[in-house]
């Protein structure tokens, strides 16, 4: 018999009730984040039939995305700066938190963050778990090894009320990513070459393993940018096998077992990675020596071009046609020195320490171009502080940009961080679709560094070759 | 939730490929707290002007489209977030089926929960709706097929078969749970003894 993959491992682990060809597998699931958008309609739908949430105790709640990234001290100063909506939708989290009994991270606590910020900064990702959330790109949490995706708000209650998911097994997806990465080539590009590769449905159905030398030599925040936006090549998630870097990055944090019981936990996950003999049912490779700082050009993240291309020619299709006429870009054409109106710096794809100093680096003693806004918002409140302990923030306050409180910000324009129509925003985050930012706002995904140079520059700029 | 076994539409196109759910209800929408009057909000983005006002040739605008409960969409629908006020606003707005080439994987898990039926048909009978907008099909969802009353021999393309019934797949449990109007959170509940089990297995 062949070897067993990671994935398959944890899958296995994780089965209350086998699947049959009638009915799907009840799987159980390990840690269940929740925030302020994708839950009230599930905690209504628990009051409607009296239930309760069966596992408070692997529930964990923050507030993010319609969050004001605005100094906001308690809930009573949110009417001030937040949207009545939104306002109502945060409050209405924190009482359904207290009426249920969960965990939550709101305003004052320190520890509040983007959802999938939080979890791994807690320990509360694990190798080895099933982590779900109402949110897609809680994809990001595979890069501990853990089994993680997102789900809907039906499922949402679902897991409320019994802690399991009923899911058929998807198909897995090994890509290889071997070879010494260029200077200058993050793990933002990496991710962003291969759903160009594979295409934004590439990975639909499936559960991408990263493997290979270069995966294996990136650190924990790199990883998490990796596994984030394995959604965007339609893949249920993506995990990277857990591994010292893993182990290092986890000992000593919140949640994470102590004493014997690390010892133990230890044991269990250094069983975790794909048996040398496992099977995947597709496989992909990617030779990192040849990728450079990628950066987007139209309104999926698929449509993508090393920041040094060309806009690439018509392929006749009329969605590619829509998508240049709507980001006001010429096949043909560089992309570098496209003009830039908007810079952020965020999300959870690229809001971590290692971010925020590349960002640094790059923008030390320099000024930003006049006519651009800038944007730079810390995944969450501890890296914040730690940022401010390091005197990043000054750093960036000094070139002119504006640094925020934690949140999902500019990355989906909910709490009103949102680019103007017809505006151009260079952003770290992991969608480029039309309106993302805002109604009729034009957004170019790319790396931090490619970011913190375009802000300099105010046109697409390549970081590696600005002094 | 309403039972669904069999129903005939006309259908509306939005050849689009990639359609994803910030198009379909844009994120600014999102701040509800309940799935009421999600339909208005549905492709707001093209639905209306700045002012707020119907953009009168995008096709859900049109006179032709009033009634219609299948929407054919380009290739790939529904990639992106997991926001379920994607298929919330599609039912509330008068659908029942989706028809394209794919569908993103949490997008379509989403729609079978809502009584939104996701078809999945071969490029050629995709492009032969693409390019037949308001042709009147049949879903039926007992036998999984889906039924092109109105096609004709000749407008064939060579490499579809004449029959005018197609089948899609569908998982049995899903179509089960349409057809019966049943929730699966009941099914799940049912399994509190062997969830109780496996939670002390693991303690
Ligand atoms: S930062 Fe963006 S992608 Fe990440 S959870 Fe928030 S809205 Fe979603």
């Amino acid at each position: 018999m062949a070897g067993k993959s990671l994935f398959r491992k944890v899958w296995d682990n994780h089965i209350v009730v086998p699947e049959t060809a009638d009915t799907p597998a009840v799987l159980f699931i390990d840690l269940h984040l929740i925030h302020e958008v994708t839950t009230p309609q599930a905690f209504a739908l628990l009051k409607e039939r009296g239930l309760t949430v069966r596992r408070p105790d692997l529930t964990l709640a923050t507030m993010d995305h319609s969050t004001p990234t605005v100094p906001v001290a308690s809930l009573s100063d949110l009417d001030l700066v937040a949207e009545p909506a939104a306002a109502a939708q945060i409050r209405q989290l924190a009482s359904n938190c207290r009426e249920f009994g969960v965990e939550l991270h709101g305003f004052g606590s320190d520890e509040r963050g983007i959802v999938h910020v939080i979890g791994p900064e807690l320990g509360a990702t694990q190798p080895g778990k099933t982590v779900v959330c109402g949110d897609s790109h809680t994809s990001t949490h595979g890069a501990f090894g853990a089994l993680s995706f997102g789900i809907g708000t039906t499922e949402v209650g679902h897991v409320l009320a019994t802690q399991c998911l009923l899911q058929r097994r998807p198909k897995t997806l090994a890509i290889n990513v071997n070879g010494t990465l260029p200077t200058g080539v993050s793990a933002k590009d990496i991710i962003l070459a291969i759903i160009g590769r594979i295409g934004v449905d590439g990975g639909v159905g499936h559960v991408i393993e990263y493997r290979g030398d270069t995966i294996g030599s990136l650190d924990m925040e790199q990883r998490m940018t990796i596994c984030n936006m394995s959604i965007e090549a339609g893949a249920r998630a993506g995990m990277i096998a857990p591994d010292d870097t893993t182990y290092d990055y986890l000992a000593g944090r919140a949640a994470v077992p102590k004493g014997a019981a690390w010892q133990e936990a230890l044991a269990r996950w250094q069983t975790l990675p794909s048996d040398p003999d496992a099977v995947f049912d597709k496989e992909c490779s990617i030779d990192a020596a040849t990728l450079q700082p990628m950066v987007t050009f139209g309104t999926n993240p698929g449509m993508v071009i090393p920041v040094t291309g060309e806009i690439p020619a018509n392929t006749g299709d009329g969605s590619f046609r829509r998508a240049l006429d709507y980001m006001g870009l010429e096949s043909g054409r560089p992309i570098l020195g496209t003009p830039v109106d908007v810079v952020f710096v965020g999300s959870c794809t690229n809001s971590r320490m290692g971010d925020l100093r590349q960002t640094a680096a790059i923008l030390e003693g320099k000024k930003i171009a006049e006519n651009v806004r800038m944007l730079i918002v810390p995944g969450s409140q501890s890296i914040k502080a730690q940022a401010e302990s390091e005197g990043l923030h000054e750093i960036f306050q000094a070139a002119g940009a504006q640094w925020r409180e934690s949140g999902c910000s500019m990355c989906l324009g909910m709490n009103g961080d949102t680019v103007a129509s017809g505006q151009l925003c260079i952003s770290t985050s992991n969608r480029n679709f039309e309106g993302r930012q805002g109604i009729g706002a034009r957004t170019i995904l790319a790396s931090p560094q490619t970011a913190a140079a375009s802000a300099l520059c105010g046109h697409v700029a390549d970081h590696r070759t600005i002094g | 939730m309403e039972k669904i076994t069999r129903f005939r539409s006309r259908t509306v196109v939005l050849p689009q490929s990639d359609i994803d759910t910030d198009q379909i209800l844009p994120a600014r929408f999102l701040t509800t707290t309940t799935r009421a009057g999600m339909g208005d909000a549905l492709f707001a983005d093209w639905r209306y002007d700045e002012h707020g006002r119907l953009i009168g040739d995008f096709p859900l605008n049109r006179p032709e489209a009033e009634g219609c409960q299948v929407l054919v969409a380009g290739n790939n629908f529904g990639c992106g977030s997991s926001r379920e006020h994607a298929p919330w606003g599609l039912v509330d707005y008068g659908f029942k089926a989706v028809i394209s080439t794919a569908f993103a994987d949490i997008f379509r898990n989403n729609s079978l929960k809502n009584g939104l039926i996701p078809i999945i048909v071969d490029q050629p009978t995709h492009q032969w709706l693409l390019d037949h907008p308001g042709v009147e099909v049949e879903v039926d969802l007992e036998q999984r097929q889906l039924r092109l009353p109105g096609r004709s021999p000749e407008s064939l393309p060579e490499s579809l078969p004449e029959t005018e019934m197609i089948e899609f797949p569908i998982d049995n449990f899903s179509r089960y749970c349409l057809m019966e109007g049943i929730d699966q959170l009941g099914y799940l509940l049912k399994h509190s003894d062997a969830i109780s089990r496996f939670e002390q297995h693991r303690a």
